[in-house]
């Protein structure tokens, strides 16, 4: 049960982050190159991401637990930790936080360049929405798919991805401008903890070890990573504040 | 063909060892070592959060100090 409210977190965390840079994109395009072409765009993506999620998810399902387990659990480890560091440098101020009304200026300033919009498809519009939602949702599919195999339960995590995506999709629509008021870098923060924490649990059960007071070992899990991570964070901002102001790095749009 | 193939594995590469690749080869060591050792019935669960631990602490220190 415990797993399943987890599964559902972490899936659903890292969808509205990724949902708020895709919607940013398609927004940009579609302000300056036709709704329609960039609707399209984003259509052709979402279906693309379907297909991959829906040939995966089972095809996983399939491989013995442990496999399954060792070689997700490896992955997910490895690539929670490269998101966790790099969260972790943008909250100590080493690395330019990411900027939601920057990212738009500049999507709306390329676009603009790009020339007049034909009539029909445009397909700089179509493009720039395809990419950014594939790119972006690549991740998603590859988080929902490999939790959901892992607990057998793809279905829970595509809902979790489903409803984050139809909620920020919908808020960016009536905005219609970035969402910057989400904190994009916090929810990064924690999913980075997340993704490290199941990669961790997983990749050392499927290893053959056995975790002391078992689920219950997943939160004591996430506790220490965000331990981690904490600290971190705080003995950079210590470092940084003890450095010139010269060499400090600007902190601005990624 | 070719190029797309390399494209193809550079993106792949960059979407999951990314920034740090001592974060993967440090992974994949410890889940050796986790396999390891708990075949020979030793307590292996210890092993990848102390990875954790360093690894991450490592990268992201050696990052500040460019």
């Amino acid at each position: 049960m415990s797993r399943d409210v987890l599964l559902f977190a972490a899936v659903f965390l890292a969808c509205t982050v990724e949902s708020v840079e895709a919607v940013t994109i398609v927004l940009a395009a579609g302000l300056t190159r036709g709704w329609r072409s960039a609707l399209a765009g984003t259509g052709v993506a979402l279906l693309a991401l379907a297909a991959i999620v829906a040939t995966l998810g089972p095809a996983l399902t399939v491989l013995p637990i442990d496999v399954l387990r060792f070689v997700v659990g490896g992955l997910l480890l490895i690539f929670g930790l490269q998101w966790l560091r790099k969260a972790i440098l943008r909250a100590g101020g080493f690395k330019p936080l990411h900027d939601e009304e920057a990212i738009f200026a500049a999507e709306l300033a390329a676009a603009r360049a790009a020339g007049r919009p034909p009539q029909g498809i445009d397909a700089y519009g179509f493009v720039i929405s395809f990419k950014g939602v594939l790119l972006e949702g690549l991740e998603v599919a590859f988080i929902a798919v490999t939790f959901g195999s892992n607990q057998h339960n793809v279905g829970l995590a595509a809902v979790a991805a489903g409803v984050a995506v139809a909620m920020v999709a919908a808020a960016g629509v009536a905005a219609r401008k970035p969402l910057s008021r989400i904190p994009e870098n916090t929810l990064k923060f924690s999913v980075g903890v997340m993704l490290t924490a199941f990669g961790t649990f997983w990749g050392a059960e499927g290893a053959g070890a056995d975790w002391p007071a078992g689920d219950a070992a997943l939160l004591a899990l996430i506790a220490f990573t965000l331990v981690i991570a904490l600290g971190l964070v705080r003995l950079l901002r210590r470092e940084r504040d003890r450095q010139p102001a010269a060499a400090q790095s600007p902190v601005s749009a990624a | 063909m070719k190029r797309r193939v390399r494209a193809l594995g550079a993106f792949i590469y960059e979407f999951v060892v990314g920034d740090d690749p001592r974060i993967a080869v440090v992974v994949v060591a410890t889940l050796g070592l986790t396999v390891a050792l708990a075949h020979a019935d030793v307590a292996a669960w210890w092993v990848l959060p102390l990875a954790v631990a360093v690894v991450l602490s490592a990268s992201v220190l050696r990052e500040t100090r460019r």
